[in-house]
Order: C-alpha cells, then sequence, then structure tokens
C-alpha cells in the first residue's frame, strides 16, 4: 500500500497547527496551488468522506479534517485567485422561503465543501427571488434547495419554477424530511438527497451527468 | 434553583399515570391521578398557509377535529389532549392562529355536548424569533405576534399553554456538528436559562390573567435534533444522549417560573423533570414513528402521563385520515397503561419494566431516560447551586452512568463510540468553576454574527 503524504495524512487525521509547515513544503518543493489542493488536500478529505459513509468516524471527526484543510487553503487560496484557479464547482445552497430550519442544509454545505465545492450559502427563509439573483451573480453549476415543514413545500416549487423561468442552466437537488424523491421529479428538480449524508454522491453525480 | 430535592426519588414510582402535583382540568380531567390520556397532534399535508390559502386550512383543521374525536368518542376515550401546534404563518398572524383555535374549541365543545367526551386544548404557538438572523429573543414584531396569539387562545380557552423555545438554539446546532460539549452546556445553561426565565416569565403573567396553566416547554430543537443526528450517524449516540441529560438543565426553568405540567410531549428529558417536579408529563415514543424515529419507542411511555403522536399529516391512509388513525393508536397504547393500573400497583410496575427492559439496553439514549437513570440525573441537577454547575453535573452523571452500563454490558455502545467518553469528561474537566469565567470564554469562542448576547441579558 502506498504511503500517503505527510499534507494528505495530516488532513485525515485534522492535525491542524501542522498544516501551515507541510503546506510550505511543498510550495518549496515546486509544486503549484492547484495541484496541493487536488493531490494532497482533497486525496485525505476523500479518506475522510470514505470513513464517515462507512460510520467508522462522525460528522465531528469529519470537521476536525475539514478545518486542518481550512489551515492550508488560508494559504493556497491567494495564489489559487492570482493563478485565476476556482474549484471545479460552484453550488448555492439555501432553505426554502418560509422555513427557517438549517442544520440539515448547513451539514449538507459542510460536506460538498468537504468535496472541494465553493459554497455559497443563503441561509433560510430565501425567497425565489433571492435564489435567481445568487445564480445570476455567482453562476453555480448546482443549486440546493431544503425544507423541513410540508407547508413549505410549495415554496420549494415555487423556487424551482423561479430558478426554470429564468432560463439560466443550473442543476437543482432537493431534500428534507418530506421531501421524496417522486416530489423532487414532479416539481421539476433535477436531483433528489434524502438525507444529508447522500448529499455529496447526489450533488456528484448531477454534475459528472452534466460533464 | 428553585428545585433543591426530588419529588419522586423512587425508580419504581416514576411512571405512567400518576404524578404526585396532578392537574385538573376544568372539564375535570385529572392527568397524573391515575389514568394516562391520547394527546394528539397533527399539521396539514404540503399547502401554502396564506390569506388565499386559509379557507382550505380551515376545512382541514375542522375536518381533523371532527374525525379525531368521533372516533375517540366511539373508542370511549376517559378523556383526550388536543395539542395545536401552529405553522409559522399563524404565529406570524397571530389572527390565523386564532382561527384555528377557534375551530379546535368549537369542535371540542360539539362532540362534549354530542357524547360527553372530555377534551382540553394545549395551545403551542410555533417560535418564530428565529426568523430574525441573530435572531431578537426579547423585542420585535416575532415576539409581540407571539405573545398576542399566547392572549387570545388562552382568552379563547386553550386551557394548557407550551412551546418549543428556541433561546440558545442559534449556536446549539453549531455545538452538535463539533461534537462540543462546553458550547452545548453555553446554549442550554447560559443562553437557554436566560430565555425560558425571560420568556416563562411573560407567559405566567399571561396564564394568570386567563386562569389556565403554563403546562412546560422542550429543549426539542436541541435535544431531538441531537438524537435524530444521532439517528442518522452524524454525532454519536452517547454524545447525543448527554445533551439530552443537559437538556433537563434547560427545560426545567418553565417549572421553576410557575409551569405545572402536563410537559410537553416531545421533551424526551421530562421524565427527569417529573422526578424532579413531580408533576405530569406528556411522552412520545413508537405512536409518534409517523413524526421522527426514535430508539426508544416503548421505554417513552413508561413514565408518561399524556401519550402523543407529535405530530402527523392531515393525509388518508387506508384506515382513514391520519390524525383519526393516530387518536385510535393512542387510545389503545393509553387502554393497556390503564387496564396495567387498574389491576393494581404491581401489575403497572410489571409494564412499566417491561417497556423500560424492552428498549433500555439499546442505544444510549433509552438508557439515560430510563426511570432508574433519571432519578440519578436528577439528583445531580437538584444538588447544584446554579443551572451552570447543574448542566456540568447531570453531563458528568450521565457520562458516568453511561461508562458504567457499557462496561458491565448493561448497554449496546457502538466501538466506535466508546472514545467519546474520554473525549466528554476531558471536556467537563476543563470547564471552570466560575460561572463568569465561563461565560467570558464562550462568548470569545462564539460566532457573534449569529447571535446577540444583549438578548439574553449579556453584556
Amino acid at each position: 500500500m502506498n504511503e500517503l503524504h505527510p499534507l494528505t495524512q495530516a488532513v485525515i487525521n485534522g492535525r491542524r497547527k501542522e498544516v501551515p509547515d507541510l503546506v510550505q513544503q511543498c510550495l518549496d518543493a515546486g509544486e503549484d496551488a492547484k495541484s496541493i489542493v487536488q493531490d494532497r488536500l482533497v486525496p485525505g478529505m476523500t479518506v475522510v468522506g470514505e470513513r464517515f459513509k462507512k460510520n467508522e468516524i462522525f460528522v465531528p471527526e469529519m470537521l476536525v479534517a475539514a478545518r486542518a484543510m481550512k489551515e492550508a487553503l488560508k494559504i493556497l487560496e491567494p495564489l489559487l485567485v492570482a493563478a485565476g484557479v476556482r474549484p471545479e464547482h460552484t453550488a448555492i445552497i439555501g432553505t426554502v422561503e418560509g422555513d427557517l430550519h438549517d442544520i440539515g442544509k448547513n451539514l449538507v454545505a459542510m460536506m460538498w465543501k468537504g468535496a472541494n465545492m465553493e459554497v455559497i450559502d443563503l441561509g433560510v427563509n430565501v425567497p425565489p427571488a433571492k435564489f435567481v439573483e445568487a445564480i445570476a451573480q455567482h453562476k453555480p453549476h448546482l443549486v440546493g434547495l431544503s425544507a423541513l415543514l410540508t407547508t413549505t413545500m410549495p415554496a420549494m416549487r415555487t423556487t424551482v419554477k423561479a430558478i426554470r423561468d429564468a432560463g439560466i442552466p443550473v442543476k437543482i437537488v432537493v431534500g428534507g424530511a418530506p421531501i421524496t424523491r417522486e416530489f423532487a421529479e414532479e416539481i421539476g428538480a433535477d436531483g433528489y438527497s434524502r438525507d444529508a449524508g447522500s448529499a455529496v454522491d447526489a450533488a456528484l453525480e448531477l454534475l459528472r451527468a452534466k460533464a | 434553583m428553585k428545585y433543591t430535592s426530588l419529588a419522586i426519588d423512587d425508580p419504581a414510582e416514576l411512571i405512567f399515570g400518576v404524578a404526585p402535583h396532578p392537574l385538573t382540568t376544568r372539564e375535570g380531567m385529572v392527568i397524573g391521578g391515575g389514568t394516562v390520556y391520547p394527546e394528539l397532534n397533527f399539521t396539514l399535508p404540503p399547502i401554502t398557509i396564506d390569506a388565499a390559502g386559509m379557507a382550505e386550512v380551515r376545512r382541514n383543521y375542522a375536518d381533523i377535529i371532527e374525525g379525531a374525536l368521533g372516533r375517540a368518542a366511539e373508542l370511549t376515550a376517559p378523556g383526550v389532549v388536543i395539542e395545536f401546534e401552529t405553522l409559522p404563518p399563524m404565529t406570524e398572524h397571530p389572527e390565523w392562529g386564532m382561527e384555528i383555535v377557534n375551530i379546535l374549541i368549537e369542535g371540542m365543545e360539539r362532540e362534549k355536548a354530542r357524547s360527553g367526551l372530555k377534551s382540553v386544548l394545549r395551545m403551542t404557538p410555533n417560535d418564530n424569533r428565529e426568523f430574525e438572523r441573530p435572531p431578537l429573543m426579547r423585542r420585535g414584531r416575532y415576539w409581540e405576534a407571539m405573545l398576542q396569539l399566547f392572549e387570545g387562545s388562552a382568552a379563547a380557552g386553550a386551557e394548557l399553554l407550551s412551546i418549543e423555545s428556541v433561546g440558545g438554539k442559534e449556536l446549539h446546532d453549531e455545538a452538535l456538528v463539533n461534537g462540543d460539549l462546553a458550547a452545548s452546556i453555553f446554549s442550554l445553561c447560559i443562553l437557554g436559562e436566560r430565555d425560558m426565565r425571560f420568556l416563562w416569565t411573560h407567559l405566567n403573567d399571561i396564564a394568570k390573567k386567563h386562569g389556565v396553566y403554563c403546562a412546560g416547554d422542550t429543549a426539542c430543537g436541541f435535544g431531538n435534533t441531537a438524537m435524530v443526528l444521532a439517528e442518522q450517524k452524524m454525532i454519536p449516540r452517547v454524545f447525543a444522549a448527554v445533551v439530552r441529560a443537559v437538556t433537563a438543565v434547560r427545560s426545567l426553568v418553565a417549572y421553576e417560573c410557575g409551569a405545572v405540567g402536563p410537559g410537553k410531549d416531545c421533551g424526551y428529558e421530562n421524565p427527569i423533570l417529573k422526578a424532579i417536579t413531580g408533576f405530569p408529563m406528556a411522552m412520545e415514543g413508537k405512536t409518534s414513528a409517523c413524526a421522527h424515529l426514535s430508539p426508544m419507542g416503548n421505554l417513552a411511555a413508561a413514565t408518561c402521563d399524556t401519550w402523543s403522536n407529535e405530530s402527523v399529516q392531515n393525509i388518508k391512509l387506508l384506515g382513514g385520515m391520519a390524525p383519526t388513525c393516530y387518536m385510535e393508536q393512542l387510545i389503545y397504547d393509553c387502554r393497556l397503561m390503564n387496564c396495567a393500573r387498574a389491576e393494581g400497583r404491581d401489575s403497572a410496575r410489571m409494564l412499566q419494566r417491561w417497556l423500560v427492559e424492552s428498549d433500555v439496553a439499546t442505544d444510549p439514549q433509552a438508557f439515560i431516560i430510563s426511570p432508574e437513570s433519571s432519578v440519578e440525573l436528577a439528583r445531580a441537577i437538584v444538588g447544584s447551586d446554579s443551572h451552570y454547575h447543574a448542566g456540568i453535573a447531570v453531563a458528568r452523571k450521565a457520562v458516568s452512568l453511561l461508562r458504567e452500563a457499557n462496561a458491565a454490558g448493561r448497554l449496546r455502545i457502538a466501538g466506535n463510540e466508546a472514545g467519546w467518553f474520554d473525549t466528554l469528561d476531558d471536556t467537563l474537566d476543563d470547564l471552570p468553576d466560575s460561572e463568569g469565567e465561563f461565560i467570558s470564554q464562550q462568548l470569545a469562542l462564539a460566532d457573534s454574527t449569529k447571535f446577540i448576547a444583549a438578548e439574553y441579558g449579556l453584556t
């Protein structure tokens, strides 16, 4: 079995304080910022994500790893911006109008970030027009809509329609306790995630289909 | 701390149907006086609640109350508790909430006249304060509208006042996903305690003015969020169970401010509160799987005084409309418990034991609210001199009980959770004795964009 790079291992183990030095060592060795993200950091978070999927670890442990990765990105992001490199995928996420439940939405946002997506979180009680405006501004590849109440499911339908009517090509994935795959299809969403744990797979499936 | 000793210190006496301080309703239902009553809660199917949709909303609630009470009468229920938990627009527009209150009360009165069925309305306005981010906890239109709905409902005849209040939740969600027990204690025992005291002092004034009862609160957005996240394998079950124990400190404040039960159904911390206060408690378990899953469907009934379904959509099932079907299920659950009580103390205790033993070893959350654990945890709370110290003491006791049970093979805990005992104990060891120092520490760590310290009386 190949030994993991020390930076990858530090991310997996959440050894945040070691990360800046390890990133600097990579840069000193001539690695560019993009390859450090792709070849050192993302593989670490992939291992963490796999462990989570196998129920070996929990969200708190995953967040420790995510914070370690964030330490690296603090150093790398200015370099990535200077080189014109953006994350491969950008997503917008929010809880639909009339609904203020956000822990599920926050978990999905956290997991998408861990999968190296740029995530713009619009918060809770988000009117359809605000989604449309944000989509026009940020041009994301993916939009995530969340609802917990049966009585805010109609707002999810309205939001999907508003996005479609705006004519901006974007994939929409929906989720939340009362949401079903059938409802997602009925309102014209592209994807459905039954819980936060499967949101990364649901997103990547849609994004791969797009590619 | 108002309570310094236990009302119930024998786990065998922490039992369904009986509370040291029962509550008698206007119609003569004695909750906690020897009979377990069904408590029905319901919600709407996917429809929009706005001015244009109110006709359909009214029709739904009228159908719900007629169908469910009709079935209760046919099954000769000894009485029922109807809980109206509003949806956000109904609290934001109190006149809409009041329309439904009146529909329900009229339906209850009609059924009383028709069949003699006793009933009582629990009014639970949804706490909209968190619509503002960061929330305004003590002022603003959401606060004013909520109080207006409480006041109107109490005047109209809602005899039991409850709420799932949200004070402290704006920091607690993050505490949960970070597995951060210190932040959880800060949210529950510092922020939550202060908000509860402010809120329930106002509610007690309303209750006194209208001759109704403050029933109780629940740390649903805290303990149940943890429980559901643990069910989804997002956070360790051990951590969620310890958080549950700490939620009792927050929910207790309602009783310190005048609440007399029955405690709100989704407060799984209620057995601990019943041991402390002696007031009757609502509980929910297997018959609330329509609303959410839980690891203690039977055990939760062991200490209940009303037995609830938490919430069910008004949709058609094969047996009839869902609220009617759930009314029937609750009535049969209660019949069994009441039959055991009628047969005598030994039979009631035998059923209590079966309800406990069938679940207690399977999950930390179930273990922590068993009558035995609840009495121990309650003792840790009343032995403390402040809510902050009570939070630490009850968390420490919960970890200790879980650790011992796991070591003795009396509780099944997954291998990847065992390490959390040390993590939690280490966190508790690191907490300062001084509440002021703890608050300073946590204020420095908390995301100041998410909450307003002054709204909790902190500066």
